[in-house]
């Protein structure tokens, strides 16, 4: 016994040498380059930055203004931080905090009460918490930041009904939560209006990201015989099911990722660097001031993908019509009158909701049925 | 034909021993680990390193250790009580969270203005009623009709999830969350306050680890766990009521389960969510089981384990290195660790000698 283990002391020791050899260096690399960046910006991801979906469409946001804003900003981040609890996102703010972190990225609805009991506990006051897609925010150091998405589900609701034959289109989705809901109601009313009988079904699937789960939803609703599906969910599994089915088209979101060749038709997705880019200039140049940003078509944060050839020209000219119209300001996605699948009003004739209108959305509009899972 | 390995088992190993056989299993599994990162092309030598800075480097990560130290701890404890039976509790997920359940009843009924020290005294009350409820029902199956406890209290875990998911997107839905299935923060009285930058439940555990010690090794009740869990049938012979035994033995597992539920929702999540016990009932069944059942072993490797977790936390972001990778060490540590039990509870014999009678 004591022969084996001094053997494995020796090997343990032996490795150790061999371990130092390989990694010296790389630490000495870091701080080589003279100047401290200005920004140390922490992400807290929900996913991992490759998930083709949500988090990345993060994450290149966040490089691409690391680039643009040359050698003042740095990067750190955590991936997959539970949504679920607060000790979870807590937990990784204070880490990216005690690494140095002065601006922290929450990039999850559900981060949002323990960024704000951060923000506000006195003990952070020169960190700034930019919380995307929450509504909480105080005067000083804590921000929301979301965007006009109903504009892009609009139009990817144009293109899905142009292709679905039989005008069943099939939308799994997250939560039967405002946001959500927003765009299932805005893709509905994009597909009416290139076909006023399109009928969409959802599925709610009770979570942000779980590729299995979204998969299995897909499938469900291209049994049920969805055309197109479009999905409210990080990965790209929706995307998998329809090139698995091989006749089903289907729409990216939240990044520009076609995982289903030729049947892919658009996506609607966050184009995240227009937001980073100003914020972290602003908080660099001490111009920043906390504000609920809502960005847009027309200041590049909401987007969508080139449109594929299997979409009809007339549609197609229609879809580039409208964009430019919602770019200048002179299109509303909820202009009245809109009803809710059971009856009641959501716009009235004449009406347009401005952004308290949208955000106060707790039901699917006419044409839409929903299960939950 | 001979059996080129042989297994036998051992009698009694003596300490020292022991003690070999895991070191050699604990400096195996860094070995292991080393290579398996130097495969992923990271640094092996560096990643230790930062993964203990990582836990220990500052005073905020030694509080984020100490926080992450605390549920396991406590459930590790309950869990013992149940193992020192051989009664397999593996419900303590399940109890964590009705407990979490019971402390949420009262936090989100009672009035703002209510004093602290009571509505945090009727929390932890309903928190243990509420865990120890929830161990009751698989003991007084077990102890009556003799049902399979491990099948059981496993079940009872989703059953008292989904119950929770139920009320989160439910009845107890915050009504100002735009329809975000949460369940509204508590109040500031129904939060436990901190000491040393971390949650009082640091005491309480230290408490706990006094408690289990002395029960366990010092009182009429805890040695006829121990008998019982020994042999049901020696227990019988000295006339022990053994029904009562399994029942009173889960009742303070579930109990001392129902706190963390009730320290986790009101000093960490400060509200009651589906995810509230985060797998600490699962994991605090191996810091039980590498503890060797002992209250205060138990602590240190609950502590190392908490530390193991932060710092993986750490190392993820200052080297930016995937979640998983922290993930790898753990697992090796535990598969070589816990692998070597083998080696102390059975004996291998090579090749072609002559077993010795």
């Amino acid at each position: 016994m004591k022969k084996t283990l001094a053997i494995l002391l020796v090997l343990v020791l032996g490795m150790t040498v061999l371990f130092t050899g390989c990694g010296s260096g790389s630490d000495e690399a870091a701080g080589g380059d003279g100047t401290e960046p200005t920004l140390k910006v922490g992400y807290i991801f929900i996913g991992a930055i490759n998930d083709g979906g949500f988090t990345q469409s993060m994450y290149e946001g966040a490089m691409k203004a690391e680039e643009e804003l040359g050698g003042q900003i740095e990067t750190k981040y955590i991936e997959n931080v539970s949504d679920g609890d607060i000790s979870a996102s807590t937990d990784a703010a204070m880490n990216l905090i005690d690494q140095g972190c002065n601006v922290i990225v929450g990039c999850s609805y559900g981060y949002m009460d323990a960024l704000e009991a951060l923000a506000n506990s006195g003990d952070y006051d020169d960190v700034t918490f930019l919380h995307f897609s929450g509504n909480k925010m105080n005067d000083t150091n804590f921000d929301n930041w979301f965007g006009s998405m109903e504009q892009a589900r609009y139009l990817t609701g144009m293109a899905a009904a142009s292709v679905a034959k039989n005008g069943v289109l099939g939308y799994v989705a997250a939560h039967p939560y405002t946001e959500v809901q927003i765009g299932i109601n805005a893709f509905t009313l994009g597909a009416q209006a290139v076909n006023p009988d399109v009928e969409v079904k959802v599925v709610y699937i009770g979570t942000w990201g779980d590729a299995e789960i979204e998969k299995t939803a897909a499938e469900q609703l291209i049994q049920a015989g969805a055309e197109v599906v479009c999905y409210h969910a990080d990965s790209t599994a929706t995307q998998v099911a329809a090139a698995e089915a091989g006749d089903v088209y289907a729409i990216g979101w939240n990044y520009p990722q076609n995982d289903c060749g030729d049947l892919y038709l658009t996506a609607a997705y966050w184009n995240t660097a227009a937001y980073f880019i100003p914020t972290f200039q602003s908080i660099m140049d001490g111009t920043f001031k906390p504000q609920s940003y809502y960005g847009t078509m027309a200041d590049g944060l909401i987007a969508i993908d080139e449109l594929s050839d299997a979409i009809p020209d007339d549609v197609k000219a229609k879809i580039e019509d409208t964009k430019a119209k919602m770019e200048a300001g002179e299109f509303e996605v909820f202009t009245g009158p809109i009803k809710y699948n059971d009856g009641s009003v959501l716009c009235e004739e004449g009406q347009t909701l401005d952004r308290a209108g949208i955000w106060s959305i707790n039901k699917e509009v006419e044409g839409v049925t929903a299960i939950s899972k | 034909m001979h059996n080129l390995i042989k297994i036998t088992k051992r009698a009694d190993m003596k300490r020292s021993q022991e003690a070999i056989i895991y070191t050699v299993a604990i400096l195996l599994s860094i070995v292991c680990a080393g290579l398996v990162l130097l495969v992923l092309g990271l640094d092996p030598v560096n990643i230790f390193r930062s993964i203990v800075e990582g836990a220990l480097g500052t005073e905020m990560r030694i509080q984020q250790t100490l926080t992450k130290a605390i549920p396991l701890l406590i459930t590790s404890l309950g869990i013992i009580v149940a193992f020192k039976m051989n009664f397999w509790n593996i419900g303590a997920e399940g109890q964590i969270t009705m407990g979490a359940f019971g402390a949420a009843l009262v936090a989100l009924h009672v009035p703002e203005t209510m004093p602290l020290p009571l509505v945090l005294l009727m929390m932890f009350v309903t928190a243990v009623i509420c865990g120890a409820v929830w161990a009751f029902i698989p003991a007084i199956f077990k102890a009556k009709l003799g049902t399979n406890e491990t099948i059981f209290t496993l079940m009872m875990n989703y059953v008292a999830i989904k119950f929770v998911t139920y009320l989160q997107y439910g009845p107890w839905i915050d009504p100002n969350g735009s329809g975000f299935p949460r369940i509204a923060q508590f109040n500031s009285n129904c939060i436990l306050p901190k000491l040393f930058g971390v949650n009082v439940g640091w005491i309480f555990a230290l408490v706990c680890v006094v408690f289990v010690y002395f029960f366990m090794n010092h009182t009429k009740k805890g040695y006829e766990i121990t008998v019982v869990g020994q042999s049901v049938e020696t227990a019988r012979y000295a006339g022990m009521n053994i029904s009562r035994i399994i029942i009173i033995a889960m009742l303070i597992s579930g109990g001392l389960c129902g706190t963390v539920g009730m320290i986790q929702a009101s000093a960490v999540e400060k509200t009651l969510v589906a995810g509230i016990a985060n797998g600490y009932g699962f994991t605090a069944i191996i810091t039980a089981w590498l503890s060797k059942l002992n209250p205060i072993i138990c602590a240190f490797v609950c502590l190392a384990f908490a530390a193991l977790l932060q710092g993986g936390t750490y190392i993820q972001i200052s080297l930016g290195v995937s979640s998983a990778v922290a993930g790898v060490v753990q697992g090796l540590i535990l598969f070589f660790v816990l692998g070597s039990e083998f080696f102390i509870r059975y004996k291998l014999s090579f090749g072609h000698k002559k077993e010795v009678a």
